[in-house]
């Protein structure tokens, strides 16, 4: 065990894999010199040309590669180094790597993994600070893990390049700044596991990247009140482990979905029909989501901090189930 | 250039093949026994067979909404080819994909694809999957002259051209892209022009001449096998038919421009060379090509008999189970 950044958990991800097993490459933009956030460091100098792919800036190419070589045998990992800029990669990643496998009657396999980085992160403004995962829980055929930790962050990813199935793994950018115990051994964690960062008995909140440590943030305030947070980190968004969230429900009776999307039609509102669905009879409050509001992201320092949904929001969320 | 006359003759039975297949196709599709659509190939045989013939049995290739030329050409099975456009669970796909879908990986075939110039991207991943694991193997994306509009089809020859990728280029500028003249949609005349901007040779050739287009193929594929990079060919060509079915009822051509492209049917073309090299006479010709009618009739038969999905089969192959 040893302290680590989220970051670093990652590279010590995508090294170890690299390590385990010679398909496993990665292709990206800027990646032989390590990627903007350094999730590749060091990796070029270790795996050289071949296995660290520079591409052009040309997100719909460099995804078709992904594609191709999955489909012939290869373990892609697949670097789109803004969320934002999945948009030009959408036709590889909707249309063709997600249903592949189902239109071609089960005869493709595609074990492939694309690396994004999302949210918001210090003026980045509205095409470089987006968090588009509920886009890709639409999708099915797809997977999608968003970790928000550096634990899970390492665990999580070994277990998705050693998935058979495309996975788009999403990497909130304040998270990655963030430190916590990660094991230097290799180690994968299910996918389609929630983890419950927090017992509670008073009300159930289920977080989403960033939303996580500020869930647990303002667990604390309010336990200064008298409340009591259970607090509940899906991890893998699809498929969604909704039976730990729906379990905690019937005990607190009362939830509040929170992520730094924008809150209409984000993956909170899928959680809180499933919720409404699932244990409605044990609901003493409606669900409230907690997310941003329904504009583009700000440049302004100040309109930006205005946006972001945190631990204030949570705690307001919280309150207004006891009115 | 010299073809034996076994190679001849397959070349001719494989063009015979796939015209005689898609001419039933779209009788199905009118008389609304198959599903969906289907994109005739009728009148581009001579570029699908020219270019499938230079390739080895372990090569690739991607292909369009207009593919069961491609598939046909490639080596793919007929029966499991109509079965698919009955939607069967025999068919390549089990009956989920369709036409726009076929697909048969042990054959080399990555598959048809619904999204315009959506292979060459595949295709790029498949010829870089051969460089990585070093196995001398050339992938051929086959597109249309719409797709040379499409920022796939510039992002895959620009990458491929970067990394040097064991691919070759084939565009059926069949004229129009759907149905619209190429002319209103393009900004250059010659398709291969435009591999000027990615540093790769591109070829005209004339795709109803089916020697010209396999001498063509040959030299291309020679060259990205033997580490000289991607190159570009277009094949110029005609949409005997429509860009769905024989006539979709929106799209009025010239029938002096049908009649000029029909004289040069590259079937009847190969058929007139072959008889006057003395590979066979019209009558054997002729023989030739009622027994694969007689073969499409009876995999029609099969094919339209066979099970069709079990319900189940909507929620199977959405996922893979992983094997570590």
């Amino acid at each position: 065990m040893t302290v680590k950044t989220m970051t670093a958990a990652i590279n010590e991800a995508i090294d170890q894999e690299m390590g385990r097993d010679d398909r496993v490459f990665v292709a990206g933009e800027d990646v032989r010199v390590g990627g903007p956030f350094g999730t590749e460091a060091g990796l070029h100098a270790k795996y050289g040309d071949k296995r660290i792919v520079n591409t052009a800036i040309s997100e719909l190419a460099l995804t078709g590669i992904g594609v191709g070589a999955a489909a012939v045998g290869l373990r892609p990992i697949i670097e789109i180094m803004i969320m934002d800029f999945v948009s030009v990669a959408m036709d590889q990643i909707v249309n063709q790597m997600a249903k592949m496998k189902y239109m071609l009657g089960g005869q493709a396999r595609l074990p492939i993994v694309v690396t994004t980085h999302a949210g918001i992160d210090s003026s980045s403004a509205a095409q470089h600070s987006g968090s588009l995962e509920a886009w890709f829980c639409h999708v099915p055929g797809l997977k999608v893990v968003m970790p928000s930790n550096a634990y899970d962050a390492k665990g999580l990813l070994t277990a998705a390049i050693q998935d058979d199935n495309p996975v788009i793994y999403i990497s909130n950018k304040r998270c990655m700044q963030t430190s916590s115990e990660v094991p230097d051994e290799s180690y994968a964690l299910p996918l389609g596991v929630a983890d419950v960062k927090r017992v509670g008995s008073d009300v159930t909140v289920v977080a989403i990247g960033r939303l996580v440590l500020d869930a647990l943030t303002a667990a604390e305030e309010l336990a200064k009140e008298g409340i009591n947070l259970e607090v509940i980190d899906p991890r893998t968004l699809s498929p969604m482990d909704t039976t730990t969230i729906v379990k905690s429900v019937q005990k607190t009776n009362r939830a509040v979905v929170a992520h730094e999307a924008v809150r209409n039609c984000g993956i909170g509102a899928e959680i809180a029909a499933t919720i409404a669905d699932e244990a409605f009879d044990f609901l003493d409050a409606p669900v409230k989501r907690v997310g941003a509001p329904f504009t583009p992201v700000p440049f302004a320092p100040l309109l930006e901090k205005q946006y972001l949904p945190g631990a204030q929001d949570i705690v307001a969320a919280v309150r207004s189930l006891y009115h | 250039m010299d073809l034996t006359n076994a190679t001849m003759l397959r070349m001719f039975e494989q063009m015979t093949r796939i015209r005689e297949f898609d001419e039933r196709a779209a009788l199905l599709m009118e008389q609304a026994r198959v599903h969906g659509s289907v994109h005739l190939y009728c009148g581009e045989e001579a570029i699908a067979v020219g270019v499938c013939e230079a390739l080895n049995q372990d090569d690739y290739i991607t292909s369009t909404h207009r593919g069961h030329g491609h598939l046909i050409a490639k080596g793919g099975d007929v029966e499991r080819m109509y079965a698919e456009l009955f939607a069967k669970a025999t068919g390549y796909n089990g009956g989920k994909g369709g036409s726009m879908h076929m697909a048969a990986l042990d054959l080399g075939i990555i598959g048809a694809n619904g999204i315009v110039a959506a292979g060459l991207p595949i295709g790029l991943g498949v010829a870089f999957a051969s460089q990585y694991q070093e196995n001398d193997r050339v992938t051929v994306c086959f597109f249309g002259d719409g797709a040379t509009n499409e920022g796939a089809f510039h992002e895959a020859m620009n990458m491929a051209s970067i990394l040097k990728a064991p691919m070759v280029f084939v565009c059926e500028n069949n004229g129009y892209g759907e149905w619209s003249k190429t002319e209103s949609q393009t900004s250059v005349t010659d398709i291969a022009d435009r591999a000027a901007s990615y540093s790769m040779p591109g070829t005209i050739v004339d795709g109803m001449d089916i020697a010209a287009v396999h001498e063509a193929a040959i030299e291309a594929i020679a060259r990205a096998r033997s580490g000289g990079g991607p190159s570009l060919l277009e094949c110029k060509t005609y949409r005997f038919y429509d860009h769905v079915g024989r006539d979709f009822g929106v799209l009025q051509r010239d029938p002096q421009e049908i009649a000029r492209w029909r004289a040069r049917d590259p079937i009847k073309l190969w058929r007139e060379e072959l008889i006057a090299q003395g590979v066979f006479d019209g009558k054997t010709a002729d023989e030739i090509t009622a027994a694969i009618a007689a073969s499409m009739e009876s995999a029609i038969a099969r094919a339209e008999q066979a099970p069709d999905p079990t319900p189940e089969a909507l929620y199977t192959d959405v996922y893979s189970e992983t094997q570590v």
